[in-house]
């Protein structure tokens, strides 16, 4: 369950950048995670969740996108992105090359933006 | 208003875990960060790790557990130092534990340290804690699908070991099969079969440890 470290880290972020701004409430935060990072979007709303109750930031919107993955080929250096998700051998569509491929998207995890007044 | 952030959300740990590599770099300490499922025989291999290159290097154990200090009890016993930090029900390790963890070591002339992460095979993969290189435990016990469906550890591993090779008899599981989920995630991965029972294997993963050691030191 690190979601719940995860949420802590971007309410501090948060939390900081309302400040930076001179803003006070929270409305929205979006978050963008990578497909290949082990987040769990159910479990990382329901850190949020347990984070904020009872606090300013109970009735902000928790926002999260996927960002799929994206590869590029080993051997004949294509990209492109894995028809079925989740698996570990990713057969480029181009040559069928299954193994080393580098990793263009996936695995990020930021916050995009806030709003808030 | 809409305020662009665009941080990454684990820009603090990852923040700390670059003061810990300086420090480390500074003094040419080897920092590994060990990763397993629990039981997979993290603490086994420190047993034998440390007791048989006890003449060759020192070195100390950071260790991380739920509760009890049973794991740095069985560390110490072989004159290593060690250090437990109990993360009450965190399922990770992060940089500040280890910066708080290094208060109580002597760290100096140290060649390795030894970082025992939470036994979990998903979530102290996504925190750097300042290591070198993040070494995988896999014990032939928990089944050859596991690199397949924990992808990640492998995936960001430099080295991993499958651990209780002396059970294959006994269990079905296909070294070919999981060293190929391995290489499908890191290409370059080091996979070395081993035994901390028989001492099966132990001395590739001790070459490893020396090369390691002496590229750090230079």
């Amino acid at each position: 369950m690190h979601e719940m470290s995860i949420a802590q880290s971007i309410l501090d972020i948060v939390k900081q950048e309302l400040e930076k701004n001179g803003l006070t409430t929270l409305i929205r935060v979006k978050i963008r995670f990578g497909q290949l990072t082990n987040t769990v979007p159910e479990a990382l709303e329901t850190g949020f969740m347990a984070l904020t109750v009872e606090t300013p930031f109970e009735s902000a919107v928790f926002e999260l996108e996927q960002i799929p993955a994206r590869y590029k080929c080993f051997k004949c250096c294509e990209e492109f992105s894995p028809e079925h998700t989740g698996r570990v051998l990713v057969p480029c569509p181009h040559c069928g090359e299954e193994l080393g491929h580098t990793v263009l998207a996936g695995k990020e995890l930021y916050i995009d933006f806030i709003e808030a007044e | 208003m809409k305020v662009s952030v665009i941080r990454n959300v684990l820009e603090a740990n990852d923040r700390l875990a670059q003061e810990l590599k300086d420090l480390f770099a500074a003094r040419g300490i080897l920092v590994l960060n060990l990763m397993s499922s629990p039981g997979a025989g993290k603490t086994s291999l420190l047993e034998r790790t440390l007791a048989d290159l006890a003449g060759e290097f020192k070195m100390a154990v950071i260790e991380g557990d739920l509760q009890t200090d049973n794991d740095a009890r069985r560390v110490a016993a072989t004159g290593a130092q060690a250090v437990q930090i109990n993360t009450e029900g965190g399922c990770h390790l992060n940089s500040s534990m280890i910066m708080e963890a290094l208060k109580q070591l002597d760290i100096e002339g140290l060649d390795i340290l030894f970082i025992e992460n939470v036994g979990n095979l998903v979530c102290p993969a996504e925190f750097d804690v300042g290591e070198d290189s993040k070494v995988t435990l896999l014990s032939v016990a928990e089944g050859d699908d596991k690199p397949e469906k924990y992808p990640l550890m492998f995936n960001l591993s430099e080295a991993s070991l499958l651990n209780k090779v002396d059970l294959l008899p006994y269990v079905d599981f296909d070294m070919d099969r999981a060293k190929g989920f391995m290489r499908a995630l890191n290409k370059d991965i080091i996979i070395f079969g081993v035994s901390c029972k028989t001492k099966e294997g132990l001395e590739g993963w001790y070459d490893w440890l020396r090369t390691k050691r002496a590229a750090k030191k230079n």
